[in-house]
């Protein structure tokens, strides 16, 4: 019987890993659904990149209240999780406190949790107020509404559960400590909880038990729950950052794709040597002709769809928009939202015929509007202003080469614009043969 | 004003120095042919050995490339970069920084690798070289602020050698809250130039030009003739061309030494 616990521990455990190992592996599927795309140069500079950017966060306090209270929230997860260590081991082993004959050292370290926990709860409860009282534009944008919105919220209270309940197991531990009750060794530091103890100090020891329990419970059973929430919500920034900075682009901002494909036609169109009546080489069988940019996620590269599994939704992007900030429909977030929201449609797609089976739907259109592609000037402040190097804009040019040179749709002054640049080599009508005319005006 | 063309210059034997591009909106717009007559003047001024392509240039495909269409783009690049390379060009400087840009980043891989500076960036060093000279003038004490166009700022990193020259020219050099990395766009990048903006509360380049205003400058300097025009505008919208007036560095420093 005594063991009943340490199963029911194992189980949940085990539950937990696979579920997540599942969610894993779905993951990895959907980010592969995109194109192929070699990210795997210059090593050295994209492990400098994740170590700035994800481990180190240079970006984040760019905008410093939200940039230092994220780092308070990160490092108390990373090193609260050494804790989460000590609470699996109890829990599979049935001990009290595994780690106690650490003596002095396991004080510092119970110490140094329990201030983290205090510190990321503030933090998180002013994440808060800014979202919910203070209402940080950003927050507020259209995009943000229900599952958006709540997904948020949700993270934001399931922290707040966790480290209360993590404060409040202490506070009980502390007090059956004093107790001297069975099984509770006097181990750790307490500078935070001791403050919550004398609230709980007139209770029995049954009782005290019953709550250091049941926190003890709950707060891994919550945390079980919250990593595999993680899929499902924008939290998941918090393990794909670091793959997502790694993979990040390392070329100039301002340098675009040029397609390879696109340029084999253009030699061969300007080779003086090629025979203008050649038939173009039938598309082997099976071989589906190559498409001109995206129209739906199948079309973008991994990189991207990487980026829209990454972004927790933040926002910056949007507030530096130039075309979002002077009320136009783009919102660099909302295409990182979209793209995801497709992926996942094509997913559960696949999850549930086998393979991807034509839903008479597309990224174009059905999620991301022209509208919102044709209003955007490239000028990269989203892609500079994101802290873990998302680019949305990259998405919005593989979306207009496909509007442009699959469907002819571009908006009529461009195509007079691209009609001159075909005509006389400037974007306006002007005769090539007077380019130099300023010279002599 | 002498602005020999690279035709010239093979007829001659001659091979100068480097290549000056002068972009669509340089050769046509009549806004941005004062900054090409500014910068070939300092240019004439320091002896330095330059031609233009002059009929030969074409579009560098930017805006092409911008508005989704990679075809037309690729050739305007290749043409380019055919001429181009037929004069064997090495160096090439612009006052576009969106040509600056393409032929810079977007060329080398269509086979068109040549060395590519900013106008700012040339004239920063010329006078490191101890070729030009610049003071203030006119412009000495004013107040003035600069607009970092995407492509010179955000797309290749160049922030510093346009304030630099603004330092030389010793003005009160005043700093957008959106400035350098954070720098507004003007409006005009990714083909806008050439369309009417999508429906919304406002244009970019008011809300811009409203940004540079609150600082009460008597200019506003950029480095791009899109910018100019986009900031130009912007000034009129708002009815303040009496008391602030748009100007390419280029044509500070062309100014401020009475060329």
């Amino acid at each position: 019987m005594q063991y009943i616990p340490n199963i029911i521990f194992a189980i949940l455990l085990a539950f937990a890993g696979i579920f997540f190992a599942k969610n894993v592996k779905k993951l990895i599927r959907n980010i592969k659904l995109g194109k192929d795309l070699n990210r795997s140069d210059r090593k050295s500079e994209r492990w400098k990149n994740m170590t700035m950017l994800a481990l180190g966060q240079s970006k984040m306090t760019k905008r410093p209240i939200a940039g230092l209270l994220h780092i308070v929230v990160y490092v108390g997860f990373i090193i609260i999780n050494i804790e989460v260590l000590e609470i699996i081991l109890d829990g599979l082993l049935g001990t009290h406190r595994i780690f106690s004959p650490l003596g002095k050292m396991y004080n510092f370290l119970i110490g140094t949790f329990e201030i983290l926990a205090f510190m990321v709860l503030f933090s998180v409860i002013v994440f808060w107020i800014r979202r919910q009282i203070l209402k940080i534009p950003r927050f507020w944008n259209k995009e943000m509404k229900s599952w958006a919105k709540n997904d948020a919220l949700y993270i934001l209270y399931f922290e707040m559960v966790l480290m209360s309940l993590f404060l409040l197991m202490n506070a009980a531990d502390y007090n059956l400590q004093q107790l001297n009750a069975e099984h509770y060794t006097h181990a750790g530091s307490f500078p935070v909880s001791q403050y919550l103890a004398p609230m709980l100090s007139g209770l029995s020891q049954g009782s005290l038990i019953l709550i250091e329990r049941s926190a003890w419970w709950l707060h891994i059973i919550g945390i079980f729950i919250f990593l595999n929430y993680l899929y499902y919500s924008k939290h998941l920034h918090i393990l794909l950052a670091f793959p997502n900075t790694y993979y990040a682009n390392l070329e100039a901002k301002g340098k675009f794709t040029n397609d390879k494909n696109v340029t084999t036609e253009v030699k061969m169109m300007l080779d003086p040597n090629a025979d203008p009546y050649a038939m173009p080489e039938e598309p082997a069988e099976g071989e589906v002709p190559e498409k001109f940019g995206a129209s739906d996620i199948f079309d973008l590269n991994w990189t991207n769809i990487l980026n829209a599994y990454t972004c927790t939704e933040c926002g910056r992007c949007t507030s530096v928009c130039p075309a979002n900030i002077t009320g136009k429909e783009l919102s660099p977030r909302a295409i990182m939202m979209k793209t995801r929201d497709r992926v996942e449609e094509v997913g559960k797609n696949i999850d549930t015929n086998g393979s991807f089976k034509d839903d008479q739907k597309q990224l174009l259109n059905d999620y991301i509007t022209p509208e919102e592609l044709w209003a955007c000037t490239s000028c990269n402040a989203c892609v500079e202003e994101c802290p873990i190097n998302i680019s949305p804009l990259d998405i919005i040019m593989q979306m207009r080469q496909y509007l442009v040179m699959e469907q002819s749709a571009a908006p009529q002054e461009l195509n007079m614009m691209m009609t001159n640049i075909e005509n006389n080599g400037a974007p306006w009508q002007y005769n090539q043969m007077d380019r130099l005319n300023w010279k002599d005006e | 004003m002498n602005v020999p063309t690279m035709a010239e210059m093979m007829a001659q034997g001659k091979q100068p120095e480097v290549l000056f591009w002068v972009g669509c909106a340089g050769s046509f717009d009549d806004r941005a042919k004062k900054i090409t007559k500014a910068f070939v003047k300092i240019l004439n001024n320091a002896n330095v050995s330059f031609a233009v392509l002059g009929t030969e240039e074409s579009c560098s495909g930017d805006p092409a490339k911008r508005a989704g269409n990679e075809f037309l783009f690729q050739m305007q690049a290749m043409t380019n970069i055919e001429i181009l390379n037929a004069y064997e060009v090495k160096k090439i400087v612009t006052a576009c920084p969106h040509c600056f840009n393409t032929i810079k980043n977007e060329y080398p891989e269509l086979g068109g690798k040549y060395q590519v500076m900013h106008h700012t960036q040339f004239l920063k060093s010329l006078l490191d070289e101890g070729k030009i000279t610049v003071s203030g003038g006119s412009y000495k004490g004013k107040k003035i602020t600069f607009h970092d166009p995407c492509y010179l700022g955000r797309a290749n990193s160049v922030y510093e050698a346009p304030r630099e020259l603004l330092k030389k020219l010793e003005v009160e050099l005043v700093e957008m809250k959106r400035c350098k990395t954070n720098g507004l766009c003007c409006g005009a990048g990714g083909a806008q130039m050439f369309k009417d903006a999508e429906k919304g509360d406002k244009e970019i380049n008011v809300e811009r030009t409203e940004e540079a205003l609150e600082l009460k400058p008597k200019i506003i300097a950029t480095g791009c003739p899109f910018c100019n025009t986009m900031m130009t505008d912007g000034v009129k919208a708002k009815n303040s061309e009496e008391n602030t007036e748009v100007l390419d560095i280029a044509e500070m420093i062309a100014n401020a030494s009475d060329l």
